[in-house]
């Protein structure tokens, strides 16, 4: 049941109108225009007046152009035949491979049922200390590196996805630059991983639209390899052009807005992705690393607050660090209980020392004289940043404890530390 | 959101069913305007076009109470939870709605009430054995005047919906009772002889709370705070550990795993004071943050709903919502689509007085038969940006009775709970005497003085005199503030215990200690705090306990030498 319409009310940016009976919500559309076509979406019906998002954008739509609603909303083919392809933010391939159509699932499905959920229990391990030790990475968790941009987010995702234990690897990308495309290709493809990674990149030269289906597109195929028994890693990069892309249309669509022109369904919106991160009980799981690139470093800026109320935990990123400070995983205490017995302590203990070790940073800054006490603290800080911050450190979690032991015997006496006496009798060392 | 023509009567918040594809959508009417009717529709729209019909049914969005609701699983329209995963796998699917009751369960009923008995709404009639309690089956909260017991059952098995006794109105009309009613959510009980004040101390078991920011049976707390900063770790730990009868989990817009948490834990967790599973006392009503947005802000309704319901019973309910700021958002967002004028960050221009209406639903109260229940609401805040000046923050602070503020700065540096010992208030009376409270509450204070001052001038700017101010704060801080909730002792401390430890710890912080200078302060303090430490996770009583107990006052008498002249009269 295919109906065409060749008159198109209004065009208003992205977004036009046609006046259309039978349409039903969120229907997907083909708009012929002179350029080329173009899939488009119903976003508002308004008795017979309907309104389609354009993915490829409302640039040289004519009013005299063909609107083809399909009866049916968007979908995408899911097989095994998906792996090592590369397609682009609307399921078209990027490589030059033929197109697939069979296996059509829907995309932006229901949510998991809680009930159905269960508490997460492994543990990614990534050879990285600031996350293995401080805030371990765990299957069927959603995080995000919160940095500002010109960090090296892609790279630091494209080392976890490379050292992580996983079966499938999706990147979805919106805004990529074109550089970044390129590296995360030959990244994964020096790697050897690239035959069981599937990319869905929306580059910044592409219709800012098409990013919206990103992630929806990403998570639905990750969803079903999950519930086929896989364990699949979705990298997101970057969540903040997505949010754009959303103000956008919501600007477009006279919608009031929020705050800084953000839409007010933003939580949602973000959350209904964020959270189809899930462990199926006795089948697969979906990991999501994303990243929140924050304007002006400033993380209360709307998209990366609200991502980190729906987040499990934020990796900040900053000189090239993964920061102690706001880095957290939640889902941690799932899994550092059953690793070493120290492990928790030299989590909280080296980091209330680093805290400490900051203040009396700054108060040598401002030309105070350093006490016995502080001049432990600066020792401690700079050997804590040489050997555990620096991103270049990869070493397993328990070389890692180890190595907090030996910083720890080097730089203090027992009792300075506020760790528990039992595991200063196991742990301590006494080789300086 | 759907706009649709209807004929004949439309109420206000009526419930409708959106037919589409087969399908039926739950939908509340949110406004009307002439023939048309705005409905919010429970569920995605995907799929749903012009001309589709809606029915109308003419009941309010409503709960339906009776027995069995304790240890559910409930989404924010009362589905629970596990049955429909039975019926449908894996993922929520759209239009099936199941009976909040198990139909099919006998209950074990024992009438109290007889033929020609007078009662009226609220009134007991008669009881079932539900878990650990007397679930009292009431007459239902809407039927007004005085009630004549026309007939009721003998005591036996009968289902939910069985018929359990027959009422006459001042009307003359008979009206037949089940174990079962429904009743509006968005409407307040209000069937008891009088709400009294909040006096007694809720347990937390948190010192920091317990001790110095106590939370009131039938009182009211907020707990805002910045990501990260633990508030749903807080909540956690008060719905495992607060010494209340009945605790409601109302998970609205937050994260899905954190529920799964409490699913799958409490089951296997002993309640110590009734030895039976936690589980048995809770009720978790969860709307997490990709379930549809509009049966979010029925969530709390329900969840407060069910709590009134339970204390109608003289049994003390605490209500834990997490988050009231996911529900303010989801007013935002159908305020938004309604096209109202925007208040304050686009918050509609009502949002005050309803936060302030849902907050005065806690109250504890005495019941027709003289017997007290109590509804304590706790609710967890998360503001845009970590700034407390935001509107949801800034009207709940003017209804509730505590604010247990969390920090940044705390939390960073690994101190938790990371409430802020000294930006949280309360108004109610707490675990310990509140002139040894304040006590300490004021080395607090003066230890951040002196700890800013020697950001100024440095260590060696400081007199002795501050410096041991600031150790002492730090101690209090360091091991009663703050408190390891992964520890089996550490994380559940009873009144008895807090007030024993406060005590030790009054002994040396209202002592005159003698030290030659900073450096022989600074060691003998982290001594005392190492032994501290110990002393925390040491099971009470026991061996270990008593022996660093002689060791701390051991240490305490090399080094005192008088008590401070302020201490006097508190000791």
């Amino acid at each position: 049941m295919q109906k065409v319409y060749s008159k198109i009310e209004s065009i208003s940016g992205n977004v036009i109108t046609v006046t259309a009976e039978g349409v039903r919500n969120k229907e997907l559309a083909v708009v012929e225009t002179r350029y080329g076509s173009s899939l488009a979406e119903v976003i508002r019906l308004n008795r017979d007046e309907v309104a389609l998002q354009v993915f490829n954008g409302g640039r040289g739509v004519s009013t005299g152009d063909e609107v083809r609603f399909m009866g049916e909303t968007m979908k995408v083919s899911f097989s095994d035949n998906l792996l090592g392809r590369i397609f682009d933010g609307s399921g078209k391939p990027r490589d030059g491979g033929p197109e697939l159509t069979d296996e059509m699932i829907e995309i932006g499905g229901p949510s998991v049922n809680p009930a159905r959920r269960i508490i997460p229990r492994n543990m990614v391990r990534t050879g990285i200390p600031m996350i293995d030790v401080f805030n371990s990475l765990v299957e069927s968790q959603k995080l995000p590196i919160f940095s500002v941009s010109g960090e090296p987010y892609n790279e630091l995702l494209a080392r976890i996805a490379l050292q992580a234990e996983v079966d499938i690897i999706i990147l979805g990308g919106m805004g990529l630059k074109y550089d970044d495309y390129l590296f995360f290709r030959e990244t994964l493809e020096e790697g050897g991983v690239m035959s069981r990674t599937v990319f869905f990149v929306h580059t910044a030269a592409d219709p800012v639209v098409e990013s919206l289906l990103v992630p929806d597109i990403a998570l639905a195929v990750a969803e079903n390899f999950a519930i086929h028994g896989r364990r699949v890693l979705v990298l997101l990069t970057d969540m903040t052009n997505f949010a754009d892309a959303m103000k956008e249309i919501a600007i477009t669509m006279e919608q009031v807005p929020s705050n800084r022109g953000y839409p007010g369904d933003l939580y949602t919106q973000l959350a209904s992705r964020y959270e189809k991160a899930v462990d199926f009980e006795g089948s697969g799981s979906i990991t999501i690393l994303g990243v929140t690139t924050m304007p002006g470093d400033d993380v209360t800026h709307p998209v990366p607050d609200n991502t980190g109320y729906i987040t499990e935990g934020q990796f900040y990123l900053r000189n090239g660090r993964i920061e102690p400070f706001g880095s957290l995983s939640r889902l941690k205490q799932q899994v550092n209980g059953e690793t070493r017995s120290d492990h928790r302590a030299i989590m909280d203990g080296m980091i209330k020392l680093y805290a400490a070790y900051k203040e009396s940073l700054e108060k040598k800054s401002m030309g105070f004289k350093m006490s016995d006490w502080d001049e432990k603290l600066l020792t401690y800080g700079e050997m804590f940043e040489r050997e555990m911050m620096d991103l270049t450190v990869n070493i397993p979690l328990e070389a890692a404890l180890d190595k907090g032991w030996e910083i720890l015997a080097t730089c203090f006496e027992p009792e300075e530390t506020g760790l528990k006496t039992e595991l200063i009798n196991q742990y301590w060392t006494n080789k300086v | 959101m759907v706009s649709v023509e209807f004929t004949g009567e439309a109420t206000m918040n009526e419930v409708c069913y959106v037919n589409s594809g087969g399908r039926k959508l739950k939908s509340e009417v949110i406004r009307i305007k002439g023939n048309e009717a705005d409905l919010q529709v429970f569920e995605m729209t995907t799929g749903v076009g012009v001309g589709d019909d809606v029915e109308f049914t003419g009941e309010l969005l409503s709960v339906q109470l009776g027995p069995g609701l304790l240890g559910q699983v409930y989404d924010g329209l009362q589905n629970p939870l596990p049955e429909l995963a039975e019926q449908c796998g894996f993922f929520l699917d759209r239009g099936v709605y199941l009976s909040a009751l198990d139909e099919a369960k006998k209950w074990d009923f024992t009438p109290s009430v007889k033929a020609g008995d007078k009662v009226a709404a609220g009134d007991q009639i008669g009881s079932v054995k539900e878990g650990i309690f007397d679930h009292w089956v009431m007459v239902p909260f809407q039927l007004d005047g005085v009630l004549i017991v026309k007939n009721v059952v003998a005591a036996g098995s009968y289902t939910v919906n069985d018929k359990v006794a027959e009422v006459e109105n001042e009307r003359g009309e008979l009206i037949p009772l089940t174990m079962s009613f429904n009743w509006p959510v968005k409407r307040a009980v209000n069937c008891y002889a009088e709400r009294l004040k909040p006096s007694e101390t809720l347990v937390t078991k948190l010192r920091i709370v317990d001790t110095f920011i106590p939370v009131a049976k039938g009182g009211t707390y907020c707990i805002p705070g910045p990501f990260g900063a633990g508030k749903t770790v807080l909540q956690h730990v008060t719905s495992r550990n607060a010494e209340a009868d009945v605790v409601i989990i109302a998970a609205c817009g937050e994260r899905a795993g954190e529920v799964v948490e409490t699913i799958r834990e409490f089951p296997e967790l002993i309640d110590p004071r009734t030895g039976r599973s936690l589980m048995e006392r809770t009720i978790i009503i969860c709307n997490t943050s990709s379930m549809p947005v509009a049966a979010r802000e029925a969530s709390v309704y329900t969840a407060v709903s069910i709590a009134e319901y339970y204390r109608q019973m003289g049994l003390d309910v605490l209500l834990l919502a997490d988050s009231t700021s996911r529900w303010a958002q989801a007013m935002r967002e159908m305020s938004g689509r309604l096209e109202e004028i925007p208040g304050e960050e686009a918050f509609p221009a009502y949002l005050e007085s309803l936060i302030a209406a849902f907050y005065e639903r806690a109250g504890i109260v005495r019941l027709n038969n003289g017997d007290i229940g109590s509804v304590t609401i706790g609710g967890t805040v998360s503001p845009a940006g970590g700034n407390f000046e935001e509107p949801v923050t800034q009207a709940t602070l003017k209804v509730v009775g505590a604010f247990h503020g969390l920090s940044q700065q705390r939390a960073d540096a690994r101190k938790y709970p990371a409430i802020h010992p000294l930006e949280s208030w309360s108004k109610y009376e707490g675990v310990i005497d509140k002139k040894k409270t304040e006590y300490g509450r004021a080395i607090l204070f003066r230890g951040d003085e002196v700890d800013q001052m020697m950001r100024v001038v440095g260590e060696e700017g400081t007199s002795l005199e501050d410096y041991i101010i600031y150790l002492k704060a730090d101690l209090l801080d360091f091991v009663y503030v703050q408190q390891n909730s992964f520890d089996p002792v550490d994380d559940a401390v009873d009144p008895e215990r807090q007030e024993y430890t406060y005590n030790i710890l009054l002994d040396i912080l209202t002592a005159k200690l003698d030290f030659a200078g900073k450096e022989e302060a600074r060691t003998w303090f982290n001594r005392v705090r190492q032994n501290f430490l110990d002393y925390n996770s040491k099971e009470w009583k026991s061996e270990e306990f008593e022996k660093l107990v002689s060791t701390i006052f051991q240490l305490l008498a090399e080094k005192k030498i008088g008590v401070e002249a302020d201490a006097e009269g508190i000791l």
